[in-house]
């Protein structure tokens, strides 16, 4: 501090005679996207407080009780799950490694029981070791007690072979919870309706991390997280206020597959200006944007124009894909020819402009995106360079039996400046057919529980278009379309399946993907999908999203990881010199 | 005076009354008017992919399926007596005055709002203080050499500070001043002041002079204003004549007479900021009442909102009757009649 007050009286020197300190600093080793397909600054060295600051808060540090992907990518340095994903860059990260697990899930014939074996020696951070039982008290909580905990995600809930159980607060004797076992101290054995091949991965989500049921307090527990993990809270945490991890004592690296332990200790600040994280990043005086979307529009301008500072950058593409879903419910979009007019009328050229360029985004031309395993390249309905076809465009329109356009609705997020400029840019590129369009703007808060994702509400107002935004909960294509197509997951309030897509073939794959053991025949299962999804006419794929993410110099170990398409929070390090 | 006291105090409380009820017409019946049903209005509680079974829980936390007659009712009884609240694990009691409870971080509204004043009274505190005190000297200044090179220099700034949004005069001083000097520290830089009042008043330096910027601004162009007014009366004439000293009629006389309709507006600032300095605190991300307000807006978490609202009238209410008292002090006129 006694720096800047120096500072501060020098500052009337500086002024008066008008310096300014522009330009950046020297552009260290490392070019842009180095840290996508490779690892920045690699080190053992441990030291340093590694920070992190959000413009707003996860939606709990509980890890049973979250649903953002940056938080299940931060919350490993405390809560560890039975899988990880391997601690590399590129397609070797996406591969499946056991945590706390000795490997992964072992699978009876008939793929209705999947058995993990905990490794010994893996203790809490108050020494006691970690038990079976706590992990399936942590997935009782998180899925059978959506009246305390729900905000996470219920996958187990659907999958397991339990009809009845209340949940533990409500019925605290887990011998009731009989769709996992715990055979033993070291075994937990899950017990599923129906098959499910990609078990696996639900056993990478933080609500595996073991909960002793002594220490849960329901939704108070995330303000004192029993840490499994190399860091614990410092002291009990009060939401909203800086998170402080300090090093868990009691952490034995030699059971982790990975190297999660550089740092000395970590701080979380929330609620931070979002235009001011990206300035304190570009300083040095932050190491880390908590959220993993990349930097705002001002930061992202500054950084791509100033080549020492574009060389800090990476710009990944993500799994984030952005549509304009086509709702047939909504006339005239019950006729497949005027659903298809849009398709060709688009101009994907200036949706993507309108969305912030090549840097936020790719033009997307189907619904799987390319990170996802098992993408083939499809483009149904391409015009040429993506600026639409008027000749097709103009056929199709009479083929539905309107020759000079249309009227229609666009839904879009009022609150979203980037999807309200692509909402315009439809709008402006199907005038151009005569297809007339009002904007209908909700806010994104209510966006998917009541206007979009409300079939009654898309109904009542015609919604034949709405823009929406989708990522897989793991990087799978059934993670990735089990929600957007599936017509057996159309709900009458927080709908996902926008487009109301319903169709029996599609819905059959998808449930034989699931049931698949076979990983090629998933992923050429979610390839056919994508083509029968995209043959509907009921999705305009427009961006599959990128990010820019900055790298400070001091900050080590860097990499991007493949599953959360962030940086790998618990690879970081800090420079020590 | 005790009379008037409580008259006014009588009045407050009125006040607060119809502010609670418009308030909690605007967040929890508006919505229904507008096609929310219970169920919506629950799922805003809840996570990503809700199930029935946690929207109808939060429903049934909430009261939701009650009329909203009952439920304003309860908020009031909540204010007065405090509550009791099930959180699904446990019976949690909210103390009096329970300003509800908030379900996105699962904590009472009451001590989060009390935790985040110390924050914004910081910064209304400080900022006031600078801003009282330059923008009334420059006002004064300004008058007594209306039309010279000072009085021009002093308006023409006094134009930019009310035309500069302070998202942009804050981002370009932190951009300048924090991150590429390095004179301040960066934004979200908070130390309580009985923790270190040197290092308290450091970090706020810079949110206080972006603050007061804009404020002085417009109490130059006041005082300005009033006192040209002022010093143009016959009494101002009178005591010049009488031959008193020009300090003693520029200040007992003159800035006395035009700080009535300054401390007016002073109280009413002064009230709102204590309710949050919404786009000081955003941009330096200080955690006081305005940026917590923002939050809970952009996450609809209702009771907070409520909660920092009624906050807010409380502290206008309260400057009001402040500067009614000071009216007594300030312009004899007030109290010569009665």
């Amino acid at each position: 501090m006694k720096r800047r007050y120096l500072k501060l009286t020098a500052l009337g020197v500086a002024a008066s005679l008008g310096l300014c300190a522009c330009g950046g600093t020297d552009s260290g080793d490392a070019a842009q996207n180095e840290a996508v397909d490779g690892i920045v600054r690699p080190t053992d060295e441990q030291g340093g407080t590694l920070t992190f600051a959000h413009s707003n808060e996860f939606d709990s540090m509980d890890p049973g009780n979250t649903y953002y992907a940056a938080n299940w990518n931060f919350s490993r340095f405390y809560a560890r799950r039975l899988v990880t994903y391997a601690q590399q860059p590129g397609e070797a990260g996406q591969e499946l490694v056991p945590d706390l697990a000795t490997d992964l899930g072992e699978v009876s014939d008939d793929g209705l029981t999947w058995t993990y074996t905990l490794k010994e020696g893996v203790k809490y951070q108050d020494g006691s070791p970690i038990v079976a039982e706590h992990i399936k008290y942590a997935i009782a909580r998180s899925n059978f007690a959506t009246d305390v905990i729900n905000k996470g995600p219920t996958y187990f809930a659907d999958l397991l072979d339990e009809d009845d159980y209340a949940g533990p607060y409500q019925d605290s004797d887990l011998d009731n919870f009989e769709a996992i076992e715990t055979p033993d101290e070291r075994t937990i054995v899950f017990h599923l309706k129906e098959p499910f091949g990609e078990f696996d991965y639900l056993a990478t989500m933080p609500q595996t991390a073991p909960v002793p049921p002594d220490a849960d307090t329901g939704t108070q527990y995330q303000t004192e997280v029993v840490s499994s993990g190399p860091y614990q809270f410092d002291g009990q945490w009060q939401p909203g206020s800086t998170l402080t991890l300090v090093r868990n004592e009691h952490y034995d690296p030699e059971t982790d597959p990975l190297v999660r332990n550089l740092p000395d200790e970590i701080q979380l600040s929330f609620k931070q200006n979002a235009d001011d994280i990206d300035n304190r990043l570009l300083s040095g005086d932050l190491l880390v944007g908590a959220a993993g979307v990349g930097v705002q529009t001002a930061a992202r301008g500054r950084i791509l124009r100033d080549d020492n500072l574009k060389a800090r950058s990476d710009n990944p593409k993500t799994a984030f894909l952005f549509y304009f879903a086509i709702n047939p419910n909504v006339a005239p979009f019950d006729n497949k020819a005027c659903r298809e007019a849009v398709l060709y009328g688009a101009d994907k050229t200036q949706l993507q402009t309108a969305f912030g360029g090549p840097t936020a985004g790719d033009i997307a031309t189907s619904l799987l995106p390319p990170v996802v395993p098992g993408y083939e390249e499809i483009d149904p309905y391409g015009t040429p360079n993506h600026e639409g076809d008027p000749d097709k465009t103009r056929a199709k329109l009479a083929e539905c039996g309107h020759e000079d356009g249309f009227a229609a609705n666009i839904a879009y997020r009022s609150d979203r400046p980037a999807g309200q400029k692509a909402a315009e840019a439809l709008q402006a590129s199907l005038s151009e057919y005569g297809i007339t369009t009002d904007l209908k703007g909700y806010p994104s808060g209510t966006y998917t529980n009541e206007q979009a994702g409300s079939p009654e509400f898309v109904r009542q107002e015609e919604l034949g278009i709405m823009i929406y935004g989708w990522g897989p909960d793991w990087n799978s294509g059934y993670g990735f379309l089990s929600q957007i197509v599936d017509g057996d997951a159309i709900k009458p309030a927080g709908n996902s399946n926008i487009s109301e897509l319903d169709n029996p073939e599609i819905n059959k794959l998808l449930d034989e993907a699931a049931q698949s053991q076979d990983k090629q025949r998933r992923e050429e299962i979610y390839a056919r999908i994508d083509e029968l999804a995209m043959d509907s006419a009921t999705f305009l794929p427009f961006a599959n999203r990128k990010v820019l993410l900055y790298r400070p110099e001091e900050l080590t170990n860097v990499f991007v990881n493949p599953n959360y398409h962030m940086y790998d929070y618990v690879s970081l390090g800090v420079a020590q010199n | 005076m005790i009379t008037y006291i409580l008259r006014r105090l009588v009045a407050g409380v009125g006040l607060l009354l119809v502010v609670s009820m418009v308030v909690f017409a605007i967040f929890f019946l508006v919505p229904r008017v507008a096609g929310a049903d219970a169920d919506t209005l629950a799922a805003r509680y809840v996570g990503k992919s809700p199930s029935p079974e946690a929207v109808a829980a939060v429903k049934e936390r909430l009261n939701l399926d009650d009329p909203i007659a009952v439920q304003y009712a309860e908020f009031v009884k909540g204010l007065v007596m405090g509550t009791d609240y099930d959180s699904g694990t446990d019976v949690i009691h909210c103390s009096a005055p329970c300003f509800g409870y908030s379900f996105n971080n699962n904590l009472e509204v009451w001590p989060q709002l009390v935790d985040r004043l110390p924050v914004t009274a910081s910064l209304a505190a400080g900022a006031a203080v600078i801003w009282l005190g330059a923008g009334v000297s420059i006002g004064v200044l300004s008058a007594l050499r209306r039309g010279t090179l000072i009085d021009r220099a002093a308006m023409v700034t006094a134009l930019a500070g009310v035309s500069l949004p302070i998202f942009f005069t804050g981002l370009v001083s932190l951009a300048l001043l924090s991150y590429q000097w390095q004179i301040f520290p960066p934004g979200g830089s908070y130390t309580p002041l009985l923790d270190n009042p040197l290092e308290w008043a450091y970090g706020l330096i810079l949110p206080w002079l972006t603050l007061a910027f804009l404020y002085a601004a417009m109490y130059a162009r006041m005082t300005r204003a009033g006192m040209l007014d002022t010093m143009g009366e016959d009494y101002i004439r009178t005591a010049r004549a009488k031959g008193l000293p020009e300090r003693t009629v520029v200040t007992k006389h003159g800035l006395r007479a035009a700080l009535t309709p300054i401390i007016t507006i002073f109280g009413l600032d002064l009230g709102l900021m204590l309710g949050g300095a919404v786009l000081t605190e955003s941009t330096f991300s200080l955690p006081g009442l305005g940026k917590f307000a923002v939050d809970a807006i952009r996450a609809n978490d209702l009771p907070v909102v409520l909660g920092v609202t009624m906050f807010t009238a409380l502290f206008v209410v309260v400057a009001n009757l402040l500067v009614d008292l000071l009216y007594v002090w300030v312009d004899p006129r007030v109290r010569a009649p009665s």
